[in-house]
């Protein structure tokens, strides 16, 4: 089943002329809903779609269109400019389109659409109560008080040249104290006042929801970030259809609906499909009954239980990719480290440089491993695959070495006496007696494996991340938990399974 | 097989030196052990006598002299296939422990492509006083400090060889179980005609188990006697502090 698997998408990554069209999104509620409105002016017009919702980040998510591994996502033009282009900002927002357009076509070999027809950019905001106390209506007031303010922003807003140090310097900000959120967090933390400022993006759905204010931007630091679609060299040559489909929703989307629409996913709970159709139908882009749904904006949020058992096949489904991906990715681990262990033992004077080493790539980030393998491998299974057999070999190498290394040096030292080979010792005395060793690394593997598949998300390989990647963006607990859960118990089968086999292998025992 | 001849000793180190790093282990050394003997290395740890014992399988490569088997130098032969000549008795057993009882005596026997293994093996063990029906089936860990001994001896001499080392087999025991052990080794050595090299640092042990005893010191053979003659004839000093440490007497040893 698992060889099936890897050929079946080794197949799948290899291009092929009736490929469907691969829709993307970045891991935030407004990507997922204009990604799903993508799909479905895709469908509508008789294409197929691949949806590969939530990749990892901008970085992630632009490596995989420029390699071709996906074919359209949502992006932002400022985000072009400065975060994948690396230039200085620009005030106009025509010019940083066409700055775009131009550079990532000549560059890159990828087109941007034209604009969707609102900006979303970056939005700084505070709690109603501070603004009306500290009187903060701009950027430039909350520089004036930011001695006093405590400020929560994201790691990416915090590192990213248009982000925070841009920020300091235009308005000659110090502020008392700044603490890294993740966006799934940052809102919550706000409305608790455990900070007092935070990075938003304009259409939010939350910063509704909270009664935030957005302060306004008077010295034009940020520079005007039009939504667009960003389609792949592959559709732009080749599937004009699809580029002729997807440039119906160019110009239709303004601010002011883009922010009712995140608040129904964000706020209200509301399906992320049902509100990119009802959005398409509104339009009329798409056909069908949109208005019904539409006039009831609030949906009731489905209990945990209930929205599992509505989901019990997509869970199921998920289920089976995530144990796919353990149990291929912790065999190929063991093939490569179990003897890399052994041949260590052989040369224990670089033994210890070559296991740091390989413990190194332990602590890589996830996502920045992804995003580097992206060009080679591109997305989906195979590079989640090797991510994994990374990260589980450092407990194998490790535990292997050590465990045939100290194996009772007496019966190991009276096996050579009596007359052994070296590389019988290792075969009936070493390996037998390390047993119990080796596996208590392939257990701690396989537990790390099960939560790092989660990861697997990020890079459209499936498995029970998605449901938490999803959740996290469009801050919905029930889908976190749909996936948190069985990924936890998960770990608990897994490593009760392979503590039987363990116990199999214990030396001596009955 | 092994075919000794009574004009050759059995074995025989010849100027054997060792050193680990600064420390000499052995100095010059020079030793006959006659064929069917049973010689004791003497002394305190760090004399060299485990280091010689160690010697004649190869477990230990001398730096500079020739060390003997049979009449041929080790140097010139195979480790592995000296050592399935040779039975090894180590102080702690080194029984493997994921392997029963009957299976860590056959280990010899299996790495010679032996036949009727399963048969010599029992019969290794009724040699040392084991009812192999009885302790076939067990595990290592669920023997005493004496049985896993036994065993030990058991599979050193399953492969019926024709010299036997013992690195200070008995040293672990108990008092009781040691002199049971020894008592076992006297009634073995009335059966087997196996060369036997026993290093101990109990004169008392030595007295009673050899046909010959070698008192070691610092790395040199301080005298080399039958245990009678040694007693009577201390050759050095040392010797002498020894035996009266010892409290070893005539009387004692007659």
């Amino acid at each position: 089943m698992s060889l099936a698997l890897l050929l079946g998408l080794a197949f799948l990554q290899a291009p092929a002329p009736a490929r469907p069209v691969i829709v993307a999104s970045k891991p935030f509620g407004e990507s997922y809903l204009l990604a799903e409105m993508f799909s479905q002016l895709l469908e509508s017009q008789g294409l197929r779609v691949d949806r590969r919702p939530g990749l990892g980040a901008t970085e992630i998510a632009f490596r995989a269109l420029r390699s071709g591994a996906i074919d359209v996502y949502p992006e932002y033009t400022g985000t072009g400019l400065l975060a994948i282009l690396g230039e200085p900002p620009l005030g106009d927002a025509s010019a940083v389109y066409r700055r775009v357009s131009t550079e990532f076509r000549s560059r890159f070999g990828v087109r941007w659409l034209a604009p969707l027809g609102f900006q979303n950019s970056y939005a700084i905001a505070v709690r109603r109560g501070t603004a009306d106390s500290l009187h903060l209506a701009t950027l430039s007031d909350l520089a004036r008080e930011s001695q006093k303010i405590r400020a929560g922003l994201t790691p990416d807003f915090i590192g990213r040249a248009d982000g925070l140090p841009g920020l300091q310097r235009a308005y000659n900000l110090r502020f008392r104290d700044v603490r890294a959120l993740g966006p799934s967090v940052k809102y919550q933390a706000l409305a608790a006042g455990q900070v007092d400022v935070i990075d938003g993006y304009s259409t939010d759905g939350l910063i509704a929801r909270y009664d935030l204010v957005v302060l306004t931007d008077d010295r034009h630091f940020f520079p005007p970030y039009e939504a667009a679609a960003l389609v792949s060299e592959r559709l732009a040559l080749h599937m004009p259809e699809a580029v002729l489909a997807l440039s119906e929703l160019s110009g239709r989307l303004d601010a002011e609906r883009m922010r009712t629409l995140n608040k129904r996913v964000e706020v209200d709970g509301a399906s992320v499909n049902v509100v990119a159709h009802d959005a398409l139908a509104s339009l009329g882009l798409v056909v069908g009954g949109a208005t019904e749904r539409a006039a009831s904006p609030v949906v009731k949020r489905e209990t945990l239980s209930a929205y599992v058992v509505a989901q019990r096949s997509v869970l199921a489904r998920l289920s089976v990719r995530h144990v796919e991906l353990v149990i291929v990715s912790l065999l190929v681990a063991i093939v490569i480290a179990l003897p890399l262990g052994l041949l260590l033992e052989r040369a224990p004077h670089c033994a210890e440089a070559i296991i740091r080493s390989v413990g190194v790539l332990q602590t890589l980030p996830g996502i920045a491993l992804l995003a580097f393998m992206i060009p080679l491998l591109g997305i989906g299974v195979v590079p989640a695959l090797v991510a994994l057999v990374l990260y589980s070999l450092y407990p194998i190498v490790r535990n292997t070495y050590t465990g045939v290394r100290d194996a009772d040096p007496s019966a190991v030292a009276a096996a050579h006496a009596l007359g052994m080979t070296d590389a019988q010792v290792l075969r009936h005395v070493r390996l037998p007696l390390a047993a119990p060793v080796i596996m208590a690394g392939v257990r701690t593997a396989a537990v790390i494996d099960v939560g790092t598949a989660t990861l697997a998300a990020f890079i459209g390989a499936g498995g029970l991340g998605e449901p938490i990647v999803a959740g996290l963006a469009l801050a919905d607990t029930r889908m976190i938990l749909s996936g948190a859960i069985p990924a936890a118990l998960l770990a608990v089968v897994v490593d009760g399974a392979l503590a039987l086999v363990e116990r199999r292998v214990r030396p001596g025992q009955r | 097989m092994l075919s000794p001849t009574q004009d050759r000793f059995a074995l025989a180190a010849e100027h054997v030196s060792k050193r680990f790093g600064a420390i000499v282990a052995l100095d010059g050394v020079s030793l006959d052990v006659p064929n069917g003997a049973c010689i004791a290395l003497v002394g305190e740890s760090g004399s060299g006598k485990s280091t010689l014992l160690r010697c004649f399988n190869r477990l230990v490569d001398p730096d500079s002299g020739v060390v003997r088997v049979d009449g041929a130098d080790v140097a010139a032969t195979d480790p592995v296939h000296l050592r399935r000549r040779i039975g090894y008795v180590p102080q702690d057993g080194g029984l493997l422990p994921h392997w029963r009882v009957q299976r860590n005596v056959e280990l010899v026997l299996r790495l010679n492509g032996n036949e009727a293994t399963t048969e010599r093996a029992a019969t290794a063990l009724s040699l040392v006083g084991l009812d192999p029906s009885r302790f076939g089936d067990r595990w290592p860990s669920e023997l005493s400090g004496g049985q896993r001994q036994r065993v030990a001896i058991a599979r050193a001499l399953a492969a019926e060889p024709d010299v036997l080392l013992l690195d200070e087999p008995f040293g672990a025991l108990d008092a009781i179980t040691r002199s049971e052990l020894q008592d076992a080794f006297i009634a073995l050595r009335a059966r087997i005609r196996a060369t036997s090299v026993l290093v101990t640092h109990d004169l008392h042990e030595a007295m009673l188990l050899a046909t010959h005893i070698a008192v070691m010191h610092r790395g040199r053979i301080e005298q080399c006697a039958r245990p009678d003659e040694l007693v009577g004839a201390p050759a050095t000093e040392y010797v002498q502090t020894l035996l009266r440490r010892a409290r070893v007497t005539h009387a004692v040893s007659a």
